[in-house]
């Protein structure tokens, strides 16, 4: 116990001088009567990558899920604690999900197109929360959203096309257009990359570091080499607590805590 | 598995030499349980086969209706003695019709009008359903009077037979519904060309009557359409509404286990039932009119509702739950999460379930039965209001009628509800083909 | 202004409604700065609200006010026509004529000043413009039929003109309300929901409805007819009485029914479970795709078969078949009837062969692969793996199957109409004739119809000990193949 208190502790002061977009405050997650998550505390910065790490089942998506309340679709699931988006507090019942998932965007670990044309996946939510203001403005944004997605030039000629038609890697891209294009301030990503092959995998890392500039990110992943590719921040996870964070450099080379050592090392996951 | 093979494996190790032990004996228990599969898959076959031949055998002979084709004199002396009808149209409508058709054939077969006991046997030999034909041509337009016009004009039901070869001629003629006189008559027409056997349209189109040659399912098929149209209305909406409710929203609970459990045991309600509450409810309770395929419409639709949420649940069911969570992720409501992409997608499988309930409700009989279907309509109702029957209860009412005729027409309904019956299965599974999707 | 014209007007008062809101919360979004305030809910969820709003409140008050304003005038009627009747037996007949007389001096165009003076002119002045009134009414009737007139006609107008101020009120404060940040979306949502949730009530009010409406009329009949008398009766004899005496010299024993009932689904129960279960196996365990692909959709053909061409199968092929071939066995005389348990069973008993086959297959796939690969691996024929392994581990899903299909049985109708004859006697040779429940409910309830007498009212108390047999049934059934279910899961 109190070699955990105090990894928190040493992580707290090694926090970065970069604005926090969002923070979770004593945030716990029960599924029925489980508790999936303990008393996490961590603060994401903006327009950084932050990567949550940990042996599969010690709550990454638990609590990625709940910085969008995906977890309010989970029957029985009960979140308790704090977690501010800037100011908001996300879990205040003045807030209205909705609103609250077109700010904070999601992909999922498998792509998930809709059955419709790759034009309707990324229009779809535009139109839903009234961004565009008349076709033109829509196209723009389907294209532009493409584009950073670095699809654009390989479906630029077959947008009517359906998106279940594209290969796995292409429809994780369009999956991340179809998120970006709804203009979120936060991108939510869990494992991303896990349904990919390597080179579909490599085009996505480049996409998450471009994709930076403008958004914050949040990205599960079970390889640590990813995480140590793509993210700034890193998370280490363990039995529902968070163990260690702090720059994702010094996670990697200098780790404070035996556990995290242990994972780094592959002796734990 | 283990009582099957333990003895076998014990005999294995004391003489490993012989391996086939008692081998004989369990192959040709396997061959005669293998017999006993065919046998009964013969069985169920077999008796598809005789239903499906006894009915198309005994039916196909409606579909066709002896006619006899005569010259007509429409003589003023019958139709208007007293050259009234420029002042009171009545008289045209309530002429003696019979007699000019008996008259015309007589004169086609030969026959001295005088011989009282000819005639007799000639006025039996076309349909009554020649007043209205020959009344009709005279109504709508009233110069034929004085004429003489070819007119077809249809068999009696007995002589329809007797043409199409039902009629055992070795009973005596005294038991016979066809004298001898008559079949001669029958064939000096057909001799003559003037017999023919077109298309049946009056099966589809004629109302209820006593006389089997002018009964046909006009009536019941309306009804049947006025039904088939309330509960594809009501029960649709009220069926996916309640599936979306309980499958996408409701919280596990004790109500929603009660719902659940309330759908099942419905779906598997005597059909009877179903027409017990309508009488109670609709008829006796709300006062509504008995006969009506209004009511008939709403018996249905509750008979067909569990069918329809179980095939809709199912449906709904089988979107991937990772299309629901990329809408809900990038925003989405979940009602927008529904009505934009579950339930287009679902919609095939609610079409199909839909399409199934529908049909099984186009041949159910023992509820309409109860609240009154059971009616002798002569008209075509012209709203769901009025009297109606519908297709299986006019296919009731007909086998009930002893005459021969009507034996063909219940087969002759039959083969018609079948084929609508059919149809709507062949949509059916077209449309599971054509937009069957695996996720 | 007719119900319709109503319903039209607020409908039309909605529509404009949202058209105008939409309108307004367009504009609205037009006219702000992005950065700092952010819309809520797309235009359209906005006209919906208003829609909403403008409608529903209206036409629920419409309906309501309706109802209340109908039972008045029915209070009225019926409290004046008591001050003039004695007989409360009578009174109906009476409200009836009341009401016609309304609906006459309606077509008529007669109100209170310009009244008949009697009931016989009011009813030559009705007839000579076509419409016909009952004899006995009587000259009290008409100034309660002209103030019925009077009072419904006031109410339909207090209820129309509220109905349209409540839609116009509605539809000006959603226009009213609209705001950039207005949750318009979870309002019209909600709504949306309740209605979902009304939907799926629908289940339990057809439950209710069945329970309540056959309770009643039960109750009804038990009040003329001893509960033991008809429960442990052995003689069905309903003896219908002469419309309108109300006498109750019947015989309502429900055991010679019951006893048809089970006997014939005994009988299709013998037929169908052997033949249905082996067409499963050999279809699962043995046939090749082709076969089964061919032979299964064929027998499901079985299945969408309405009833009433297998009852007139039985009618016209079978039951004379199984006649002669009875009579040519024995000689001449025909020991199997026409209509007879055991042509009820067997016809009844095809139709259920592919319910049996359909059902079982569905329990014997639920077993797990493993199972059978497991016992095919020890060296066990096809046919041990399906007896000793499969079969015993699907036992309580086919049990419960088997349950289901009986419940099928019992409550078939038109097969046992038209196939088992209406003679209700106790037999135990399957070849005679005997009748069911089902049967019994057609009978008494199908022609004219007296509501009051116990020879219509035992068709509910029938319908009733149907509908709990079968409930029992069902309930339990489905129990069992959940549970089984939940075993493999
Ligand atoms: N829907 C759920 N219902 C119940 N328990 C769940 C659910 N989702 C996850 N859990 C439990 O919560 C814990 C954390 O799961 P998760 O967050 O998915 O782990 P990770 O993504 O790190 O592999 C696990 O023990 C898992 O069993
Ligand atoms: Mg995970």
């Amino acid at each position: 116990m109190s070699l955990e208190s105090a990894a928190i502790a040493t992580a707290s002061v090694s926090r970065s001088n970069a604005p926090s977009k969002m923070t979770g405050e004593d945030v716990c997650v029960f599924y029925g009567a489980k508790q999936a998550l303990f008393d996490v505390n961590l603060k994401i910065e903006q327009f950084n990558v932050t990567s949550l790490i940990g042996p599969s089942g010690c709550g990454k998506s638990t609590f990625l899920r709940s910085l969008n309340r995906m977890n309010d679709t989970i029957e029985g699931c009960r979140v308790t604690g704090k977690i501010n988006l800037d100011e908001d507090d996300i879990y205040d019942p003045s807030i209205d999900v909705v609103e609250l998932r077109a700010r904070v965007g999601m992909v999922f670990q498998k792509p998930n197109p809709f059955p419709k044309s790759i034009y309707e996946n990324v229009a779809y939510g535009p139109r839903i929360h009234g961004i565009a203001r008349n076709k033109a403005d829509l196209d723009e944004i389907v294209h532009s959203s493409l584009r950073r997605a670095g699809l654009w030039n390989e479906v630029k000629d077959r947008l009517l096309e359906p998106g279940t038609g594209l290969s796995g890697g292409q429809q994780q891209r369009l999956c991340i257009a179809r998120a970006i294009a709804t203009k979120p301030e936060v991108l939510l990503m869990d494992e991303p990359c896990s349904a990919l092959d390597p080179i579909a995998t490599a085009v996505i890392e480049e996409l998450i570091d471009e994709l930076r500039e403008n958004f914050t990110i949040v990205i599960v992943t079970h390889s640590m080499q990813q995480a140590a590719r793509v993210s700034q921040k890193t998370a280490f996870f363990h039995l529902g607590k968070l163990i260690e964070e702090g720059k994702t450099e010094d996670i990697f080379t200098n780790p404070r805590n035996r556990q995290t050592q242990d994972y780094i090392t592959g002796r734990i996951g | 598995m283990t009582d099957a093979a333990l003895p076998h494996a014990a005999a294995e190790t004391a003489a490993p030499v012989r391996r086939d032990f008692g081998l004989k004996r369990r192959h040709a228990a396997e061959a005669r349980f293998r017999f006993y599969g065919i046998a009964a898959i013969t069985i169920g076959l077999a008796f598809l086969a005789i239903l499906l031949i006894s009915i198309f055998s005994k039916g196909y002979t409606a579909f066709v209706q002896t006619s006899i084709t005569v010259p007509v004199e429409f003589s003023a002396q019958i139709i208007d003695k007293d050259d009234k009808r420029a002042t009171d149209p009545k008289v045209l409508v309530s002429a003696n019709y019979p007699v000019i058709a008996r008259n015309a054939l007589a004169k086609a077969l030969g026959v001295d009008p005088a011989d009282k006991k000819a005639m007799k046997e000639i006025s039996n030999f076309v349909s009554d359903g020649s007043r209205s034909l020959l009344r009709d041509i005279v109504a709508s337009d009233p110069s034929v009077i004085g004429t003489t016009r070819n007119v077809t004009l249809l068999a009696a039901a007995d002589i329809d037979s007797a043409n199409k070869g039902q009629i055992d001629l070795n009973v005596p003629e005294a038991k016979r519904k066809v004298s001898d006189q008559q079949l001669a008559w029958l064939n000096q027409l057909k001799a003559a060309g003037q017999v023919s056997t077109p298309f049946n349209w009056g099966l589809l189109t004629f109302g209820a009557s006593s006389r089997p040659e002018t009964a046909g399912l006009g009536v019941a098929l309306v009804g049947s359409l006025y039904m088939m149209a309330i509960v594809l209305l009501c029960a649709l909406p009220i069926g996916v509404a309640a599936s979306i409710y309980l499958e996408e929203f409701a919280k596990k609970n004790r109500f929603t286990d009660f719902i659940e459990v309330n759908i099942n045991n419905l779906a598997a309600v005597p059909s009877i039932v179903y027409g017990l509450l309508g009488l109670a409810v609709f008829i006796n309770f709300f006062g509504m009119p008995r006969s009506a395929p209004l009511v008939g419409g709403f018996v249905l639709t509750l008979m067909t509702l569990p069918t329809i949420i179980i095939a809709t649940r199912a449906a709904l069911r089988s979107v991937p739950p990772s299309i629901r969570s990329a809408a809900l992720g990038i925003g989405a409501s979940k009602m927008q999460m529904v009505f934009d992409h579950v339930l287009p997608l679902a919609t095939p499988g609610i079409l199909t379930g839909t399409i199934i309930g529908l049909a099984r409700a186009l041949g159910e009989t023992a509820p309409l039965l109860l609240i009154g279907m059971v009616a002798f309509v002569a008209d075509r109702p012209a709203t769901p209001l009025d009297p109606a029957t519908a297709l299986p209860v006019q296919i009731y009412m007909w086998a009930n009628e002893a005459e021969r005729a009507f034996v063909e027409r219940t087969s002759g309904a039959i083969i018609v509800l079948l084929v609508f019956l059919a149809l709507m299965n062949l949509a059916a599974i077209l449309l599971r083909r054509r937009f069957e999707r695996r996720w | 202004m007719s119900v319709g014209w109503i319903v039209a007007i607020v409908l039309g008062i909605g529509a404009v409604a949202y058209f105008f809101a939409a309108q307004r919360a367009r504009a609205q979004r037009e006219g702000i700065d992005r950065s700092k305030q952010v819309p809520h809910s797309l235009p359209t969820y906005h006209g919906w609200l208003a829609f909403i709003l403008a409608a529903i409140p209206a036409l629920l008050f419409f309906l309501v006010f309706s109802l209340l304003s109908n039972a008045l005038i029915q209070n009225r009627i019926s409290n004046e026509v008591a001050t003039h009747i004695g007989d409360p037996a009578a009174a109906s007949l009476s409200i009836g004529i009341v009401h016609n007389v309304a609906t006459a001096l309606g077509k008529l165009g007669l109100s209170g000043d310009n009244l008949p003076g009697s009931y016989a002119a009011l009813r030559d002045a009705a007839s000579s413009s076509g419409v016909a009134l009952a004899d006995s009414g009587e000259d009290y009737m008409v100034p309660l039929a002209a103030g019925v007139n009077a009072d419904s006609n006031g109410y339909r107008f207090i209820g129309q003109g509220l109905a349209l101020l409540f839609s116009l009120a509605g539809a000006v404060f959603a226009y009213s309300r609209i705001r950039i940040r207005l949750r318009a979306r979870n309002q019209v949502e909600r709504v949306v929901l309740w209605s979902l949730l009304g939907a799926s009530t629908v289940a339990i009010l057809t439950t209710v409805g069945i329970v309540l409406s056959m309770l009643g009329e039960t109750i009804h009949f038990f009040s003329d007819v001893n509960p033991l008398t008809f429960f442990f009766g052995t003689v069905w004899d309903p003896r219908f009485a002469d419309a309108g005496s109300g006498a109750t010299n019947g015989q309502f024993g429900l055991i010679p029914l019951l006893a048809g009932t089970l006997y014939i689904a005994l009988v299709s129960m013998l037929f169908a479970v052997p033949v249905g279960l082996m067409a499963a196996v050999y279809m699962g365990e043995y046939a090749s795709n082709r076969v089964r692909s061919t032979v299964k959709p064929l027998l499901e053909l079985l299945a969408g078969i309405p009833t009433i061409v297998y009852g007139i199968f039985a009618v016209v092929t079978l039951g004379p078949f199984f006649r002669d071939l009875s009579a040519a066995l024995a000689g001449g005389f025909a020991f199997i009837q026409a209509q007879s348990v055991f042509t009820a069973g067997i016809v009844m008993g095809v139709m259920l062969i592919p319910v049996v086959s359909s059902l079982s297959d569905d329990v014997i796939t639920a077993v797990p692969r493993a199972m059978r690969d497991g016992s095919l691996a020890l060296g066990a024929t096809r046919s041990e793996t399906i007896r000793k392994v499969i079969l015993p581990a699907a036992l309580p899903g086919i049990v419960g199957a088997l349950l289901l299909t009986a419940s099928r049985a019992i409550g078939e109708t038109m097969i046992v109409v038209l196939a088992a004859g209406v003679a209700a006697r106790l037999s135990v040779n399957p070849f005679e004739a005997m009748t069911t429940i089902t049967v019994k409910i057609v009978n008494q309830l199908t022609g004219d119809l007296e509501f009051n007498s116990p020879q219509t009212l035992v068709a509910f108390a029938l319908g009733l000990t149907l509908f709990a047999l079968t409930l029992g049934m069902n309930v339990y059934a489905l129990y069992i193949v959940r549970k089984y279910r939940e075993q493999y899961e």
